[in-house]
């Protein structure tokens, strides 16, 4: 059974779409709005890592380095200005995509197996991956005119 | 000099009660006789009370009310009796200035008109129109916002255009949309006269529409009388006038509704009927507001349970509700959630739409429904969707525009994200219309710095100097109410005309015909070739937005100038359908969140994420309203060690905005001459501060001083009211309380978060020498907060 293997690479990747949104809040100190969401944003995650540390320890999840790989290859160093910020933003939309998907490939494995409480924990988190990767889009679809267009 | 009250002391005026409607009381002040009235509206607050102007000899000597106006039934408020004496204020903008070595220096109109197209020209070549922005205002009238955003829209096409009214109502707005679908105020000033009960939530309405207060205390004054329940931190005028006063922390406002809102479900109190019928998300709402026990609510809020169990106990028996929202609401924490919440209240109890049942998610300035329905600020005009391409091809055949130059790609920018992008430096030119927001902004010296940037190009439109013409490349003199003609439209959807009865000082044009020569000089055109802008006065834009508002529900068809003169103001939608207007939105209950007609799909609370067309298409709202339940999130700036004070701000009753016209008003400035800190006796106590003390308050952002005021307000908590600025400041010192703000706004509104952030208060000097301590503790120990030293109690 390799749902241990995936558990552990939603987990990795929960943890470092929390610190992709610390990252930026990094990065961006200087955009009001950008701090305070992508705060909020970070502690959804953050609770999820929580949340599924018990199914982690029962179906032994290994750590996994691949969403390590993925942060070193999405964040390329400390970025500023208005395109920065569109690809920042993207990299974390990215980040954000590699979680729902595993959540969805979490969800159809515990319905295989009659986990109703993984199910349930699929039912009440993921819902805020969703709102993460639409908050995304909205701010990415609202920065690209002006950093593509017109910022020098 | 003929008034009838001194309405510096007498604020309200004595009572007319209640019968079986509310009595006429006409309320004037002249200096002089006037030769005769020319028929307008009072621009000083939102609630637009009908007025007459008196002149003699071309120059205005006064005002009275309008015995005929629905609004106001002849009544005026101190700031609408005063305030016209700026137009005649000496120091008038008469003459357009350009910035020559640094120098605003007077130019004619033709070098000023010039160089503004010469720079819009340059500038769009090299940078497109999107590096171009207009900041407006709440204080305009209808037709020259509608005109403005056709010009920016589909003349210029960039999307970067908004109004002050992002400070003071864009939640109103948002909280309408999020609810039933769109903009466009559900109830009437009608309901007060019938209700049972009313509820302000951050809404200090004696001070702030103290005619619309009037209403109320003559309800309060006559037979059934209705039961008070006020939200506000402060003892303000309005809370010392309540059946039941909660004082919450500043920030906690979600916390508070919804364990209100638990408190009216645990009690059985909704209308299930009603809710299963007309409404979708009860039961997320009622999952998210289960755990907000009084206890739990007395922990984060602060207001003791007894206070909450009493205000519930109110809201659970009213068989009528009129609620009013505002700033206390819309410039704190999570401030669209907030006001959501208060429609949630009266929609889970079925308490809509009915006669005297009225949400009121008021306005803070005279048009600023205006600017929303015309889409000068944030929105697309006529309330239609952005994010609608039917809705904006109907535009574009309106203005016989090809689609494409109508920015739609996403929401309008908002002011914080225009201030933003001209500091970034994508914006370069940047076009202010009435509005001060050197003074007005949040953290103004970030502000100044963006103002003040030698790349950004600031053209500044007013009838004054003010703070910000200090920083502007181009100043255009503007001609003011009472000077040109136009219309304007209430908090409460009520539109009146009001007419020019003199002519601007010196040069001075209105801003609709500086508008129209902009238009002219860039020459815009139609998709045929012929002038975009097709109108050439006030009343022929009014024409042409009439037509655009056609079908929306802000349906103006049926109103024209002549119908709007002579007798009261018309509630709009006014059309075929309802040729006198119409006191209340949705009488077949049958709101407007059907997908192809709802102003907006909707955002996330939290973050204002937008739902997608087909998201909310999923939702299948057909004319149910949006039950929208929030969780509380706490505020992002909370006092600690270093900054171990909340600031809030707000207004006075004697002053309006930056005191632009209230401080060229001498009965109104000897009534609040200078900004203050409010502390508590308690705070006062522990940094040893006496009451006229001179005190210095920080931030993170920037620094304050203003003598102290003692008392009437929570502990922890130290308040400053946000007109004062430096144009007229005695000695030099900042004392503008944005000074102090934060740099910040709601997710879904974009509304600045003016009403907290963390300070820290040190007393700076005794009362100046040769004031005596006891008169200056007197003067500044009020009897109500924003009373008057000499107010008579």
């Amino acid at each position: 059974m390799h749902l241990g293997n995936y558990l552990a690479l939603l987990t990795g990747s929960e943890t470092a779409l929390a610190e992709a949104f610390a990252t930026i809040r990094d990065h961006h100190r200087d955009e009001p709005d950008i701090g305070y969401t992508c705060w909020l944003l970070g502690t959804w995650s953050q609770a999820h890592v929580q949340a599924l540390a018990p199914s982690v320890a029962r179906y032994q999840a290994q750590k996994s380095a691949e969403p390590e790989r993925l942060m070193q290859t999405l964040f390329a160093g400390p970025r500023t200005g208005s395109l920065a910020l569109m690809r920042d933003l993207q990299d974390v939309w990215l980040l954000a995509n590699q979680v729902d998907l595993c959540w969805n490939v979490i969800t159809q494995a515990a319905q295989a197996l009659r986990d109703s409480e993984l199910e349930a924990l699929y039912r009440r988190c993921q819902p805020q991956t969703q709102r993460q990767i639409a908050w995304l889009l909205s701010r990415i679809k609202q920065a690209a005119p002006q950093a593509l267009v017109v910022a020098a | 000099m003929q008034e009838t009250r001194d309405s510096i002391t007498d604020i309200w005026g004595a009572r007319t009660p209640y019968r079986s409607e509310w009595p006429t009381r006409v309320d004037e002040r002249v200096t002089e006789t006037p030769d005769h009235w020319v028929q307008a509206a009072c621009v000083l607050c939102s609630n637009g009370c009908g007025m007459d102007i008196g002149v003699k000899d071309g120059r205005i000597v006064g005002v009275r009310g309008r015995a005929v106006d629905a609004v106001n039934h002849g009544r005026l408020g101190p700031k609408g009796l005063h305030g016209w004496e700026a137009n005649n204020s000496p120091d008038r903008l008469t003459q357009p200035l350009i910035r020559r070595d640094g120098t605003l220096t007077p130019a004619s109109w033709d070098e000023a008109m010039d160089l503004i197209v010469q720079r819009s020209r340059a500038i769009i070549d090299q940078h497109t129109a999107g590096a171009i922005g207009f900041y407006t205002s709440g204080q305009l009238f209808h037709e020259e916002y509608y005109t403005l955003s056709l010009i920016g829209k589909g003349g210029l096409g960039t999307p970067h255009m908004d109004g002050n009214t992002r400070l003071c109502t864009a939640t109103a707005a948002a909280a309408l949309k999020e609810s039933f679908g769109s903009d466009g105020q559900m109830g009437s000033y009608t309901d007060l006269d019938i209700t049972d009960t009313i509820l302000h939530v951050g809404h200090n309405i004696a001070s702030q529409q103290t005619v619309l207060w009037m209403r109320i205390l003559d309800r309060r004054a006559g037979p059934q009388p209705p039961r008070l329940v006020v939200i506000d931190p402060r003892d303000t005028f309005t809370a010392q006038a309540a059946d039941v006063h909660l004082k919450p922390i500043v920030g906690t406002n979600v916390a508070l509704l919804n364990g209100l809102l638990h408190l009216i479900i645990a009690a059985g109190a909704i209308d299930q009927e009603f809710i299963a019928a007309h409404t979708l998300g009860y039961e997320e709402l009622r999952a998210t507001v289960a755990p907000w026990t009084p206890e739990r609510v007395a922990q984060v809020t602060g207001v003791p349970e007894a206070d909450l169990r009493a205000a519930a106990d109110i809201l659970v028996s009213a068989k009528t509700l009129v609620s009013t929202i505002l700033q206390g609401v819309y410039q704190s924490n999570q401030a669209t959630a907030a006001a959501v919440q208060v429609n949630n209240i009266h929609l889970i109890r079925g308490l809509v739409v009915k006669p005297g049942c009225g949400i009121l998610q008021m306005n803070g300035q005279p048009t600023a429904q205006n600017t929303r329905e015309s889409g000068a600020d944030g929105d697309m005009p006529g309330f239609r969707n952005w994010g609608n391409p039917d809705h904006i091809a109907e535009l574009a055949r309106l203005w016989n525009v090809d689609i494409n130059i109508i920015p739609h790609w996403s929401p309008p920018t908002h002011a914080m994200q225009i201030f933003r992008y001209a500091e970034q430096g994508s914006i370069k030119m940047l076009w202010i219309s009435a509005t001060n927001p050197a003074v007005s902004m949040p953290d103004l010296p970030r502000i100044r710095q963006i103002l003040g940037h030698p790349d950004l190009f600031v053209i500044v439109q007013d009838a004054f100097l003010t703070e910000t013409t200090r920083l502007a490349d181009v100043v255009l003199p503007a001609a003011i109410w009472g000077e040109k003609t136009g219309t304007m439209t209430n908090a409460g959807r009520t539109v009146h005309l009001s007419l020019k009865a003199v002519e601007p000082p010196g040069a001075a044009k209105a801003d609709l015909d500086i508008f129209l020569d902009y238009a002219r000089r860039m020459d815009f055109r139609d998709k045929d070739g012929a002038p975009l802008v097709k109108w050439h006065d006030a009343e022929g834009a009014f024409e042409a937005w009439k037509e655009c508002s056609r079908g929306r529900p802000c349906d103006y068809t049926g109103l024209s100038y002549a119908k709007l003169t002579g007798d009261s103001g018309i509630m709009w939608p006014c059309n075929e359908r309802y040729p006198e207007g119409t006191p209340h939105l949705y009488t077949d209950y049958h709101f407007a969140t059907d997908p192809d007609y709802c102003e907006s799909y909707g955002q996330d609370l939290d973050t204002g994420a937008s739902l997608s067309a087909s998201e909310y298409r999923a939702l299948q709202p057909n004319g149910r309203a949006f039950i929208k339940a929030a969780e509380y999130l706490p505020p992002s700036e909370i006092p600690d060690d270093e900054y171990p004070l909340w600031l809030t701000t707000g207004r006075l009753v004697y002053h309006f905005h930056t005191r632009t016209k209230t401080g060229r008003s001498a009965d109104l400035c000897a009534a609040a001459p200078d900004a203050f800190v409010q502390i508590h006796a308690e705070d006062a106590a522990r940094l040893g501060i006496q009451a006229g003390d001179m005190v210095q308050v920080e931030s993170r952002r920037g620094m304050a001083q203003a003598p102290a005021r003692i008392g009437d307000i929570i502990p922890g908590t130290v308040f400053m009211p946000f007109h004062y600025g430096m144009w007229d400041s005695p000695d030099g010192r900042p004392r503008a309380a944005n000074e102090l703000t934060l740099d910040e706004w709601d997710p879904v509104s974009k509304q600045p978060h003016f009403k907290y952030s963390a300070v820290r208060v040190f007393k700076l000097a005794d009362p100046p020498a040769g004031e005596d301590r006891a008169a200056a503790a007197q003067a500044a120990a009020p009897v109500a907060p924003d009373a008057p030293p000499n107010k008579k109690s």
